[in-house]
């Protein structure tokens, strides 16, 4: 086997990641998932043929809520396994506490010694995932990452609701009030790290706890989770491949 | 005597036709129907009075938003879905029942038979919820009352001999179930949890102590025979507690068993829970003896709840279980408040523990499934 594949298809994105058999990265991939999955995975396929990365000589496992749209990946493991996996991979660490804020769920999870010992996933409902991000992020007229740099500079309001419908109007009526921009962008990181921090309540957090998944990279929601958790969260710039990473890493088990 | 049948019968599908045509039949042969919710209910006495007792639990999200006209969205479906049969005549045994009886265990299911009771005749068990009074007197007070009400109401005699008659075959019924659930213990198990939870199902809607007795028996002689065990070999051993789950099965037992795991033991009703306590038929006082029986089971309905606590350990040995996934219907206050304390048992008897929280629509099987297969992953 030349190559050890991940692939993350999520419910926003889609991450891809080769390794050679020295778990060394060759290649990162990121890309919009679009409505249909077996698209998305189509697509990834065409893209690794033209780096050279042929999927019959590699194995290939795919995770994410997606995971079962991959016809050419031998092995699919649920992005629980995977974001533990990876996470440890990526923060050198066999014990520690992973945060994913992913498109449409958020997991806390809490590996031991290289092994998932106990998660948390939230419900149905989208209070603090990307997705709620997303909807206020849309409703003040920014992008996600300009939300959260906004937000640093607000203070002194909150949104009660934590349904993402409700919340919306409750954006709708704080813009209506006049409040200004970086204040609501305040009020909604709040409510998105409250959310996650009372999951996280429900878990014993290890001495170190990781930020992974798409929102990974936004520095005002890590230091805003940091101070309600009252632990220094750490993230690295492959957090948001770690789901990605962790199915390349289980590639590794298969035999063919 | 003749009865009718509802008046959208003909809209019916062909299997609930036949279904409405059977208890019709019963019932024109002379049979009493006596519509029941829960395992609480003292069946021996019912049993003695001639009644055919039939579960009205729902276990489907077709008659919710009927139910959800009169009742709050944010309530048990199990009793959504009963109350919406009843108020669509879509179940036969909710429609032909003579009585149903119901006990006060939780507030929702109480409340709901207030409502029930202005579309059928009711009758409310009063349950007493502890065990630091003195439940056994009350209980067994209650269940004289039942007795005589239904000596009364139905102009019939319900002698203590009956009674002993039926706590046999009772009990016998228990223990084929017993029997049958023990296979499980077995490495591999040599049946899945889908297949098992049938059985008990399919028990419940016979009408007669033979047939129940008999259909259990001759599954677990032909399990026996069949030597057969590869099907769950390697799989991991799950036992599942909690609300009851009719109404969940394909999200939950069916979602495990697909991703690498094996149900060996159901701990909630319709499973173990249900089945291991006998009733002493040689008591003296046969009533009482029953009465004993009821108020051992482990339902968080009681508080507190010693029973399931002492159950579970025990259950986790014999069946060599490898995690416990508690399965709760989404509102269930009993059950998803007790839940923690379960959390922090299996802390202590280190034994890997989920919960998930769920109701009779499909929309969350995906992210359900995917909580089950990292659970199992993680085993
Ligand atoms: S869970 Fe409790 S209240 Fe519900 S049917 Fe079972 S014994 Fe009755
Ligand atoms: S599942 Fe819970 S809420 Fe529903 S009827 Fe049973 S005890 Fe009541």
């Amino acid at each position: 086997m030349n190559y050890f594949i991940g692939i993350d298809i999520g419910s926003t994105c889609a991450k891809t990641i080769v390794m050679d058999s020295d778990k060394k990265v060759l290649h990162r991939m990121l890309q919009p998932t679009g409505w249909s999955s077996l698209d998305t995975a189509e697509a990834i396929r065409e893209k690794l043929e033209q780096l050279g990365v042929p999927t019959s000589e590699s194995a290939i496992v795919a995770t994410g809520y997606g995971r079962i749209s991959v016809p050419y990946a031998d092995k699919s493991v649920t992005e629980i396994t995977c974001h533990g996996r990876g996470a440890c991979f990526v923060h050198g660490s066999e014990n520690l506490t992973v945060i994913d804020i992913g498109g449409q769920d958020t997991k806390l999870i809490a590996v031991e010694s290289g092994i998932v010992k106990d998660f948390i996933m939230n419900d149905k409902c989208s209070a603090g995932t990307g997705r709620f991000l997303e909807v206020m992020a849309n409703t003040l007229a920014l992008r996600p990452d300009e939300l959260c740099r906004l937000a640093a500079q607000g203070g002194n309001t909150s949104i009660s609701s934590m349904c993402t419908v409700f919340a919306e109007s409750e954006v709708i009526s704080l813009i209506g009030r006049g409040e200004k921009k970086e204040n609501i962008a305040f009020a909604v990181v709040d409510s998105i790290v409250k959310k996650v921090a009372s999951q996280a309540g429900r878990l014993t957090l290890g001495d170190k706890v990781c930020l992974t998944g798409g929102l990974c990279e936004f520095d005002y929601l890590r230091e805003s989770l940091s101070r309600q958790l009252g632990v220094a969260v750490e993230t690295d710039p492959d957090g948001r491949y770690a789901g990605a990473i962790g199915a390349a890493l289980c590639a590794y088990n298969i035999r063919k | 005597m003749s009865y009718d049948l509802p008046a959208k019968f003909e809209e019916f599908s062909e299997a609930r036709r036949q279904g409405f045509l059977r208890v019709k039949q019963v019932k024109e042969n002379g049979g009493k129907v006596a519509g029941i919710f829960c395992t609480f209910t003292p069946t021996e006495i019912l049993d003695a009075a001639g009644f055919i007792s039939v579960s009205l639990c729902g276990m489907s999200n077709e008659t919710v938003p009927a139910a959800e006209t009169q009742l709050p969205k944010n309530l048990c479906p199990l009793i959504k879905s009963s109350y919406g049969f009843a108020l669509t005549d879509k179940c036969p045994y909710t429609y032909f029942s003579d009585l149903i009886v119901g006990e006060t265990t939780c507030d929702g299911k109480k409340k709901m038979y207030e409502m029930l009771g202005k579309l059928k005749p009711t009758y409310i068990l009063h349950l007493p919820q502890g065990h630091d009074s003195d439940p056994v007197t009350v209980w067994t007070a209650e269940l004289r009352r039942f007795i005589a009400f239904l000596e009364e109401k139905f102009n019939l005699t319900i002698t203590d001999e009956a009674l002993r008659q039926a706590a046999r075959q009772r009990n016998a019924q228990r223990q084929a179930h017993m029997k049958l659930m023990e296979l499980q213990k077995q490495t591999p198990p040599p049946l899945g949890g889908m297949q098992m939870y049938a059985t008990m199902e399919g028990t419940g809607f016979m009408f007669t102590h033979e047939d129940r007795v008999n259909k259990l028996n001759q599954l677990r002689e032909s399990v026996e025979a069949n030597a057969d065990r590869s099907a769950f070999a390697g799989a991991k051993r799950i036992l599942v507690t909690g609300c009851p789950i009719g109404g969940v099965l394909q999200k939950t037992v069916k979602a495990i068993e697909e991703n690498g795991g094996v149900v060996v033991c159901f701990e909630n009703c319709s499973g173990i829970k249900a089945a291991f306590q006998m009733v002493d038929t040689e008591a003296e006082d046969i009533v009482k003896a029953i009465a004993q029986r009821y108020l051992q089971i482990g339902c968080s309905v009681m508080t507190p709840n010693t029973e399931r606590m002492k159950l579970l350990p025990k259950l986790v040995e014999e069946y060599k279980v490898d995690g416990i996934v508690e399965v709760d219907l989404q509102a269930c206050t009993p059950y998803c408040v007790e839940s923690f304390q379960i959390k922090q048992l299996c802390e202590q008897i280190n034994i890997p523990y989920l919960a998930v929280e769920t109701d009779y629509s499909t929309g969350d099987s995906g992210q359900l499934a995917t909580r089950l297969e990292a659970f199992l992953e993680m085993l």
